[in-house]
Formats: structure tokens, C-alpha cells, sequence
């Protein structure tokens, strides 16, 4: 559990970069909104570098330090983290809240995907 | 479904500081221990702010960070880690059967340590609002509840504390609480109460929440009156305590009443030989750090001491390798 932002398979997106990387993708973008005071963001990380690692081309998985970037989870309510919204052509499809292990959050997401 | 040869000493199932300390003394031990710490690993206290009663710890330290302390501490011993939730278990017969995913894990000892998990109002509103401002973790999202009016539900120490943690973003915090008496700590109780921010609300029951998309206020009752009543918050954080986890092994071993695996005696034996239980699984008194982190030990010294008088003569020395081909023969 350490303090960086990104693995080696998650890219970092901010309020700056949010309208290109994840709303004008091509492939599907999973947004992990997080921060570094947040335990269960911590234990969500790793499950979410082995998804990005696996879904590699299919999904791409970001993360989005509220901390730092205020504006975008003010834009999308967010107000608990973890907090993981799946966009697809620029819209968000699925809003997971929450930890949650491997097997669940590819359930919840499988229909959206 | 596939069948790991490998017949390990020990798995623990669970972490937070009952499973990791016991990971630490099994692995210490040369156990070498198998730990499934769950997809929401570290425990109770993954959501916790600053703790300021665990021992050694002089100027407090946060849960997260004493969770990953133990957790590297457990590593440096040899523990095997896992991040994965166990789906069943069979602790009938000699050799315990650990089932995750398609994958089943054999033991001769398990130590369980699940924990609790946080208990819901079951009012209206509250699954369909979580995360939209119901939260269960005042130390997440108080950030995101900066100059509102908010409310915490519950009477005990987490209670109090996440009231006192959330004035630092908050406008007010409304602390709810269903009964005129409080369950905690003298001390954590009286710094909520000097807390300007911070107005009591006893006797006071929340029967649902309301808002669309986000929280916008909650409907209360008065246990004694009966008398109904709105507050306006944009947020509620829940905190009125916490259920044992033991629906993995309910039917296998005792448990109490109220869910808890009970154990014998002042040790970690439950009714099933083998099968050890530490933590806030089988504690519905003290319920601390350092109580399950201690309970945690004992489990370990249990199941090391357990395992020495029920060795299978000559088998004690290859168990703490993975070497299947020597174990796996036997099965």
C-alpha cells in the first residue's frame, strides 16, 4: 500500500485532462475517484491494477486524486470515496461506491462494459 | 474446481490486527502461514482516523498506516498474503478445505478472523443514498461535506470520534443517538460534547433519508414521544456498531446469540478442533486495536501448540514448504 497514484496498468487523468482522456475516448474509461486519506480506496487499488492489467485495450482504468482535482468529482457528485464511474462515449454508465474484491466489481461492471 | 496438494500448518482467514498479528506469530513460528485477507483487507480500521490508544504508538498513528505496519511486518516473516475473499470452508475432519474461487486450500489448523462489519439503520433511503451522502466512513468522505450541515447516527466511540473528525469540514454535526445514555468512552464522549460544532440529539431515532440524487435531509422520531421531525443535512454518516462475520462458518462452529464464534474458555479454541478464532469475530466487549491484535497472538500460540501435539509422527519437518510432492502423496 503505497502512497503513489499509479500502478504500472492505471493511467493518472486530472481536471485538466479529464475532457480528453476520459470523456473523448475511444475505449471505455473506468474512473476510480480517490485520495491518499482514504483506507478502502487503498485496498481497491490493487484489485484495479489487475483489472486494467487484464482488460488492457478493452477498458481503460483511471485515477482521479479529488484532492487535487476538485472540479471533476464536484461535476459528477461525488461525495464518497471509492467511488468508480464507468464512461462510455463520454457518458457515465455505471457508478460503483465502495471497496469491493475482483470478482465483484466485474460483475457489477460487466453488464456496462 | 481445482485442489491445491499443498496441506499447509495453517491458514488464517481474515486480517485487520487479530489476522495479522496472528500472521505475524505463525510466520515467526515457521508456519508459514496462508492468509486470506479478504478484498477489504486491513479491517475495521482501514476506516479509522487517528488512533491514539494503540501502545508504542506515543503520538497516535493512523488506522491505514498501523494496518500496512502489520501487514509489512507479517511479510518480512514469510506469510503468504492474499487480497482474496474465501467463499466457503469445510472444517470437518483432520485436514480443513478453505475454498477460493475455483480453488480449494488445505490446512491443518485454521485461525479465523473476520471481524465485523459495520451495521446498516435498515431505514428507507439508505442502500438507495449510499455514497449520493449516506457514507460509512466519516475519515472518506468528510472532505467532500465542507461548511454543511451534516448528521452522525450512533452513541459509541466511533460515534463520537467521527463527530469530532467531521467539525473540521462541517458547518454543524447533528450527533443522533436513539438512547439518553451513551456507550462511549468518557473521554471521546466529552470532547464531542466541548465541540461547538457538535449538538446531541438523544432519544431520537432516523426512520428514513431523502434526497434525489443527494442527500438533502433525514426524518426522525422520538423514542420516547413518539414525536416526528425533519433535519435538513446533506450528509448522514452511519455509526451504530458492527456484526460479527461469521456466516462463513455458522453450522460448523458455536456460535452465540448474537453471531459471535465463541471460544473456550481464556483460549481461541472453538468447538471444532483445529479451528482457532481471534478478533472482534468473537468479542462483543472490548472490541480495540490492541485487544484484537492480542487475541490474535493467542490464536497463533494456540494453533502452533495444537499442531505440535497432534503431529502425525514424522511429518513435522516438510510442512512449512510448499513441496507438494512429499504432501500431496498422502492425500
Amino acid at each position: 500500500m503505497s502512497e503513489s497514484t499509479t500502478g504500472a496498468s492505471t493511467v493518472a487523468v486530472t481536471d485538466d485532462s479529464f475532457a480528453q482522456d476520459v470523456l473523448a475516448s475511444g475505449t471505455p474509461v473506468l474512473v476510480d475517484f480517490w485520495a491518499t486519506w482514504c483506507g478502502p480506496c487503498k485496498m481497491v487499488a490493487p484489485v484495479l491494477e489487475e483489472i486494467a492489467a487484464e482488460k488492457s485495450g478493452s477498458l481503460t482504468v483511471a485515477k482521479l486524486d479529488v484532492d487535487e482535482n476538485p472540479a471533476t468529482a464536484r461535476d459528477f457528485s461525488v461525495v464518497s470515496i471509492p467511488t468508480m464511474i464507468l464512461f462510455k462515449d463520454g457518458q457515465p454508465v455505471k457508478r460503483i461506491v465502495g471497496a469491493k474484491g475482483k470478482a465483484a466489481l466485474l460483475r457489477e461492471l460487466g453488464d456496462a462494459l | 474446481m481445482t485442489s491445491s496438494s499443498t496441506i499447509h500448518d495453517v491458514i488464517i482467514v481474515g486480517s485487520g490486527p487479530a489476522g495479522y498479528t496472528a500472521a505475524v506469530y505463525s510466520a515467526r513460528a515457521q508456519l508459514t502461514p496462508l492468509v486470506f485477507e479478504g478484498s477489504q483487507f486491513g479491517g475495521a480500521l482501514m476506516t479509522t482516523t487517528e488512533v491514539e490508544n494503540y501502545p508504542g504508538f506515543r503520538d497516535g498513528i493512523t488506522g491505514p498506516e498501523l494496518m500496512d505496519q502489520m501487514r509489512e511486518q507479517a511479510l518480512r516473516f514469510g506469510a503468504d498474503l492474499r487480497m482474496e475473499d474465501v467463499d466457503a470452508v469445510d472444517l470437518s475432519g483432520p485436514i480443513k478445505k478453505v475454498t477460493v474461487g475455483d480453488e480449494t486450500h488445505h490446512a491443518r489448523a485454521v485461525i479465523l478472523a473476520m471481524g465485523a462489519a459495520a451495521r446498516h439503520l435498515g431505514v428507507p433511503g439508505e442502500d438507495e443514498l449510499l455514497g449520493m451522502g449516506v457514507s460509512t466512513c466519516a475519515t472518506c468522505d468528510g472532505f467532500f461535506f465542507r461548511d454543511q450541515d451534516i448528521a452522525v447516527v450512533g452513541g459509541g466511540d466511533s460515534a463520537m470520534e467521527e463527530a469530532t473528525f467531521l467539525t473540521r469540514f462541517a458547518r454543524s454535526v447533528t450527533l443522533i443517538h436513539r438512547r439518553e445514555e451513551f456507550r462511549a468512552s468518557k473521554i471521546m464522549l466529552e470532547r464531542a460534547e466541548q465541540n461547538e460544532k457538535i449538538t446531541f440529539m438523544t432519544n431520537t431515532a432516523v426512520t428514513s433519508v431523502h434526497g434525489d440524487p443527494k442527500v438533502t435531509g433525514i426524518s426522525l422520531r422520538d423514542t420516547v414521544t413518539g414525536e416526528e421531525s425533519e433535519l435538513a443535512v446533506t450528509g448522514v454518516f452511519v455509526a451504530i456498531g458492527h456484526d460479527p462475520r461469521s456466516n462463513l462458518v455458522r453450522g460448523q462452529v458455536d456460535v452465540d446469540d448474537e453471531g459471535y464464534v465463541q471460544t473456550v474458555g481464556r483460549t481461541t479454541y472453538t468447538s471444532v478442533d483445529g479451528v482457532f478464532a481471534a478478533g472482534d469475530l468473537v468479542d462483543h466487549t472490548y472490541r480495540q486495536a490492541i485487544t484484537a491484535a492480542g487475541s490474535g497472538c493467542a490464536a497463533a500460540i494456540d494453533a502452533e501448540r495444537w499442531l505440535a501435539d497432534h503431529a502425525e509422527p514424522g511429518e513435522r519437518t516438510s510442512t512449512t514448504t510448499d513441496d507438494s510432492d512429499l504432501i500431496g502423496a498422502r492425500q
